[in-house]
């Protein structure tokens, strides 16, 4: 028998060196190039709005003689009708826009997933409260709510808007919670955290919510979306003051001020294309949440470039035949 | 012929079939994940289901035997990934096609028609909502586009009879059915096109062995008439002695034994085959103690060089460390130049081109 153990030592089997590799794993959704792209972008915007006053070439107050000039190299977007320089009220209404968009996502986000996962897993009559108080937000048509209560404030800047904008936009969240924390709350693995004792508390945060990531994240990045968009919406129409500046407020003076009838194009078409571009940003950080947080479709999103090079297309039902085995067997 | 003493009916019927494949798989290899680590979960494997035949493939959970059916029939989900080799099917008029180089209609088109898959678990696979009959229907009108509704559902009721369910269960729901009907409504689905290839998934685990045993007998009887081939998977060796001609052992993603079924179950001749084979309890013969395998199978994704079962076998010597084995004729006076056993005692010549010196087959693998 000691003959045979010392043999089998021999044959222990030696880890080779290609063990997972610690420092590539880390930053893995970072490798997802469309999430890559979008945070590229967004931390362009970041930049921007915290750099803004230092970077920004004029006062986008100040009242110059060069009124209504195309773009140049002293103005590189034009001025406005009263000689404004639109760049600079672009730079610095960077700010308010992205301050306002995530103030009211995040609390939008919270209060949905509070009311959204408490009405899921309580069920009965707080469910049924919480539900018709949902629905009550989302059948209310949210941009006149908005432009009433912010008429209604004594002052309607960035943060107030921001908390209007998240006291009517959260049902929507709630809502899609709501429906997956029901179909959760049935699952075995649920029922036997349930079992074993866990407090309410702790299966409703680290059994359900870690189910729920992805609907979460793309849920709060949607409503920033929706946040920014009603912001400018809100500035566009003339609720917010027209002097602290945002894209809305660029494109109030130029919708006032008859900019498509003057030609002056680079009034507003700059302020339309900045907002395309946030859009767009969060657009790509929702893809890459996706596909990152869905592990079965993790690996075809960190791996989406040498897939196309190979010619894979990953379908259910379909597998992909690639001839890269090397042959050495008869 | 020296074996003919031990050739019994259903191993002759195996062999007269012998040189008709109806599917054969050459090399195929199967990698999971797209990046640039894969696990390669087959590697080069192949083997060869003749017509009319019932091949069983058994081995442990986790050792390929559903990749190698799926891979076959290009029904592995993503991440799966056919990275090489054919698999040629071969239909009654002997033309012969690659499956793996088949397009989405093509492939469409030959699914269910040619190759028919039962799937594990798959009682569960039907709609809740719609009638059974309507379900089997379903699929024979979308092959054959020129079958009338009623002439459809006057099939299904044809194939419903055939495994043993009234006809006049067409009208069910599927919750009106019990598990093991729901599975013989699926095997009756499966062979609805009359299919030359059905592919069985462990199509019984869910089942009493009494459910068991009247769903095996009635695909060894459907199997008489129709005339298809099965290959059928699972990891009940004892099921598979009783139903299969011929049985191929898997471990870690390659077949290491493939042997006619009385062969496997009388003189195995791989040390994992035996090992398996004593890790159940026979209904004859003397009473005996039930031998476990030690230890448990190796990483897929990190495998080591040499034979992937040497860790756990009884008899592995110094080269199983250095040469993966290759699938060759036992080294056994007297056996069936069939079958085929990978394992380094067998095949002195690989040992002696290493440099290693070649050990003699142990008396437990060279039982007659």
């Amino acid at each position: 028998m000691t003959v045979e153990a010392a043999f089998f030592e021999d044959l222990e089997i030696t880890p080779d060196a290609t063990t997972p590799r610690k420092g590539k794993r880390r930053f893995l959704f970072m490798r997802n190039a469309k999430a890559l792209t979008g945070l590229v972008i967004l931390g362009f915007f970041f930049l921007i709005a915290i750099i803004g006053p230092w970077i920004a070439p004029y006062d986008p107050n100040a009242r110059s003689s060069a009124i209504l000039q195309s773009p140049s190299w002293q103005h590189l977007m034009g001025t406005t009708h009263q000689g404004q320089d639109v760049m600079s009220q672009l730079i610095l209404g960077t700010r308010s826009v992205l301050v306002v968009g995530f103030v009211a996502g995040t609390v939008a986000t919270v209060i949905g997933v509070i009311v959204g996962v408490t009405a899921g897993y309580i069920g009965g009559f707080g469910d049924e409260s919480l539900s018709a108080l949902s629905n009550v937000f989302l059948v209310i048509p949210q941009l006149p709510l908005i432009i009433i209560i912010a008429g209604q404030l004594p002052s309607a800047g960035g943060l107030t808007v921001a908390l209007v904008i998240a006291a009517t936009g959260w049902a929507w969240g709630a809502r899609v919670l709501r429906a997956q924390t029901l179909s959760l709350r049935k699952r075995d693995f649920v029922e036997a955290a349930r079992a074993n004792g866990e407090s309410t508390w702790r299966i409703i945060s680290a059994e359900i919510l870690p189910n729920l990531t992805a609907i979460i994240a793309a849920g709060f990045v949607g409503t920033v979306g929706f946040a920014v968009l009603s912001q400018i919406t809100l500035s566009f129409v003339g609720i917010t003051p027209t002097n602290e500046w945002n894209w809305g407020t660029v494109l109030y003076w130029a919708q006032a001020q008859l900019a498509l009838q003057r030609g002056a194009w680079w009034w507003f078409v700059p302020a339309g294309l900045l907002i395309a571009l946030l859009g767009m940003a969060l657009t790509l950080i929702n893809f890459g949440i996706d596909e990152f947080v869905n592990p079965r479709l993790r690996s075809v999103g960190l791996n989406a470039r040498s897939m196309r090079k190979r010619r894979i297309r990953p379908r259910i039902g379909f597998t992909p035949v690639v001839y890269e085995a090397k042959e050495d067997r008869a | 012929m020296s074996n003919s003493a031990v050739t019994t009916q259903r191993a002759f019927r195996a062999n007269a079939a012998a040189t008709d494949p109806v599917l054969e798989i050459k090399n195929l290899s199967v990698d999971y994940g797209y990046d640039d680590d894969p696990t390669h979960v087959l590697r080069q494997v192949s083997l060869t289901l003749n017509r009319g035949e019932v091949l069983g493939l058994a081995g442990e959970s986790g050792c390929g035997k559903s990749t190698l059916a799926y891979a076959a029939t290009r029904l592995l989900p993503p991440p799966g990934l056919i990275t090489g080799g054919e698999v040629i099917f071969t239909d009654r008029s002997g033309q012969q096609t690659d499956i793996l180089t088949l397009n989405d209609q093509q492939l469409r088109a030959t699914r269910w028609q040619d190759l028919a898959i039962v799937f594990q678990g798959a009682m569960n696979s039907l709609n809740p909502v719609y009638r059974i009959g309507r379900q089997i229907a379903d699929g024979i009108s979308a092959h054959l586009p020129g079958v009338t509704k009623k002439e459809a559902l006057e099939r299904a009721a044809g194939m419903l009879e055939l495994v043993g369910i009234s006809a006049d269960r067409l009208r069910d729901y599927p919750h009106q059915l019990s598990g093991g009907m729901r599975q013989r409504v699926m095997i009756a689905m499966a062979l609805a096109l009359d299919p030359q290839v059905l592919i069985m998934d462990e199509p019984t685990t869910a089942l009493d062995v009494v459910m068991q045993r009247q769903i095996v007998e009635q695909i060894a009887e459907l199997r008489e008439r129709l005339g298809f081939s099965v290959i059928f998977i699972t990891h009940d060796v004892s099921l598979l002695i009783e139903i299969a001609d011929r049985i191929a052992i898997m471990y870690a993603g390659e077949i290491v034994e493939d042997a006619s079924a009385q062969d496997m179950y009388r003189r195995p001749r791989h040390p994992y085959s035996d090992a398996l084979l004593h890790s159940f309890p026979p209904l004859r013969g003397p009473r005996r103690e039930l031998i476990g395998i030690p230890g448990s199978p190796p990483d897929m994704s990190n495998l080591p060089t040499g034979c992937p079962y040497r860790d756990r076998c009884a008899f592995a010597f110094d080269a199983c460390a250095a040469i993966t084995p290759e699938l060759v004729a036992p080294a056994v006076e007297g056996d069936d130049p069939r079958r085929s056993v990978a394992c380094l005692r067998h095949d002195p010549e690989a040992v002696a081109a290493a440099g290693f010196e070649p050990q003699p087959v142990p008396v437990e693998l060279s039982v007659r």
